[in-house]
């Protein structure tokens, strides 16, 4: 492999680790921060994938909506406004319900929404999917190469600019807030804190991000179809969140890395290492290999790669000048 | 301060409190005691909001709360304690304090973005506040610790501190002095006189009966989700009804 197909290679990895770590980052202001146990992730990244593709996307012969050609920057803002939208639906009527319940219900929701646009034929093309949807910045130069660079750019851009706006969120009284109410909800009550409200707010505002994510992955694609939607992404997103370090920010980021080069290089392991007539039990191998990973992980770094820091908000020391503790 | 008229809470069939009707005086610190089961918490839950009574009325400074939500209630300056401790366990004592107070700027997140300095500001001011607090307490060298490290004793300090963040007009205290050890307690007794003589009203759920002789007037006994009798500290302990209810005869 030649130093130019590597670094292609390593463009293509990084950008699709980056739709995770993107997801990763929305999951970790509900579940990390606030101890939401979302278990619709998925859903609500389908939910911005098919916004920004019927927005963007080309007319088809067999759709009765969509096909309206707006420039991708639309998209992904559209995205953004239908997941927050959808999640502000689902929230207020799921999250006053205990954490369990919380976890069926939001697994429900998401299986629902996929099997919506399996269904919704007229809208999502069904089974057969939307596909030619257009990328952003290409046809800039020849080569694929660059196009996909400048996409990792503007996939970074986006990581950097959630990252900088999560912070700023989490360290603050509000991420304090949601904190306590992870700690003890009836406690956080007993305190005069609303909340529902600020679940409310941590899921809406984390659904958006993974509305983003789905976007970013759809333009990037060009196809999507409901095959990419199944409940196993909800679950790769918590390995990942675990994996980097749930409640710390730079944690959810390193993790989607880190678990999309496991995942997608133990595919290539295990097509060389497994004997032929197990070929075909790859995909389950693979799901076996990362629950093993996500086993050792839960023994031995609980807390992940970068653990959650000990102090939330920014000016919570006893002394300013004191050494940071963690 | 605290008016109760014909409080109800039925769990199924059970009548965990059945009718009772008291009054606390502001400035005052009352005792609420009685035998185990007799309703005693759950009548702090129902003047706390924790959930809503079957039946009756409560009103606290001249608001009818009795429908009131926890939150609600804690905005109008009731603040309970736990009688088991609820700390923030993975956050330092400093930020469970520095949670409490109400309508800080930076808990709506978009102030954070637009707003950094005015939120920065008002930490400061909080951070002051709670570290006068720690100070009071006892607590100021724990500031940086998290809150599971604490002792039994300490969280019910932290308890005690975060209620004092809120500057509330009165609170209810579970079992301040449940399994601390006698020096603790007898620093948390002079708390309580000291808070006391600041102004803030105080009803107190306590089996210990020295520090409940010593600290409440008037007292109120409670038995079986009813109220039995209420006094001084010398009128309770000469009614042998009291004495009977916490013997285990059933009161006449």
């Amino acid at each position: 492999m030649d130093a130019l197909s590597l670094l292609s290679f390593a463009a293509f990895f990084l950008t699709f680790a980056s739709f995770f770590s993107l997801t990763c980052l929305g999951l970790n202001m509900q579940w990390g921060f606030t101890g939401l146990f979302n278990v619709g992730v998925v859903g609500f990244f389908a939910v911005g994938a098919y916004t920004s593709a019927i927005l963007t996307g080309p007319a088809y012969p067999d759709t009765l909506f969509g096909g309206f050609g707006l420039p991708v920057p639309i998209g992904y803002l559209g995205a953004i406004v239908t997941s927050a939208i959808a999640a502000f639906v689902v929230g207020f009527v799921t999250l006053r319900l205990r954490e369990d319940f919380l976890a069926i219900s939001t697994f429900g929701i998401a299986v629902t929404i996929q099997l919506l646009a399996l269904n919704l034929q007229s809208v999502t093309r069904g089974p057969n999917g939307l596909y030619s949807l257009p990328k952003p910045l290409s046809g800039l130069s020849e080569s694929n190469l660059v196009d996909n660079l400048l996409y990792l750019g503007i996939c970074v851009l986006c990581i950097g600019a959630v990252y900088w706006a999560f912070e700023q969120m989490v360290r603050s009284p509000w991420g304090r807030v949601l904190r306590a109410i992870r700690e003890d909800e009836q406690a956080a009550a007993a305190l005069g804190k609303n909340v529902f409200a600020y679940r409310l707010q941590a899921f809406v505002v984390g659904c958006a991000v993974m509305g983003l994510a789905g976007a970013l992955y759809a333009n990037f694609v060009g196809f999507i179809s409901p095959q990419d939607f199944l409940p196993i992404v909800t679950f790769q997103v918590y390995v990942m969140l675990i994996v980097g370090g749930s409640g710390n920010n730079l944690g959810a980021i390193l993790g989607g890395v880190v678990v999309w080069a496991l995942w997608s290089g133990s595919g290539a392991v295990i097509a060389a290492v497994l004997p032929p007539d197990f070929q075909t039990q790859a995909a389950a191998v693979r799901i076996v290999l990362i629950g093993l990973v996500l086993a050792l992980m839960l023994l031995y770094r609980p807390a992940g790669i970068l653990r959650e820091r000990h102090i939330v908000s920014r000016e919570a020391r006893m002394s300013p000048q004191s050494r940071p503790t963690r | 301060m605290l008016k109760v008229v014909e409080l109800s809470k039925d769990f199924g069939g059970l009548h965990a409190v059945n009718g009772v009707s008291f009054e606390v005086g502001e400035g005052t610190i009352t005792g609420l005691i009685g035998p185990n089961g007799a309703g005693k918490t759950t009548t702090f839950n129902l003047l706390a909001g924790a959930f809503p009574p079957t039946g009756g009325q409560i009103l606290f400074d001249g608001h009818d709360v009795t429908n009131l939500r926890d939150f609600e209630i804690f905005r109008l300056g009731l603040v309970r304690t736990f009688q088991i401790p609820r700390p923030f366990a993975e956050m330092t004592v400093l930020e469970n304090l520095m949670t409490v107070p109400q309508r800080q700027l930076g808990e709506r997140f978009w102030n954070n973005w637009l707003r950094g300095g005015a939120v920065r500001n008002q930490e400061h001011q909080i951070r002051e506040q709670a570290i006068e607090i720690l100070e009071f307490l006892g607590l100021f060298h724990l500031g940086d610790a998290p809150a599971n490290q604490l002792s039994g004793g300490q969280l019910k300090l932290l308890e005690l501190g975060r209620a004092l963040m809120s500057e509330p007009k009165m609170i209810l205290l579970d079992e301040p002095g449940a399994g601390i050890n006698p020096t603790l307690l007898g620093e948390i007794v002079d708390h309580i006189a000291d808070l006391n003589k600041r102004g803030i009203t105080f009803l107190i759920i306590e089996h210990n009966m020295d520090l409940v002789m010593s600290l409440c007037e008037p007292i109120l006994v409670m038995a079986d989700g009813a109220l039995l009798t209420q006094g001084t500290a010398d009128e309770v302990q000469r009614d042998p009804r009291v004495l009977d209810a916490f013997l285990g005869g059933t009161p006449a």
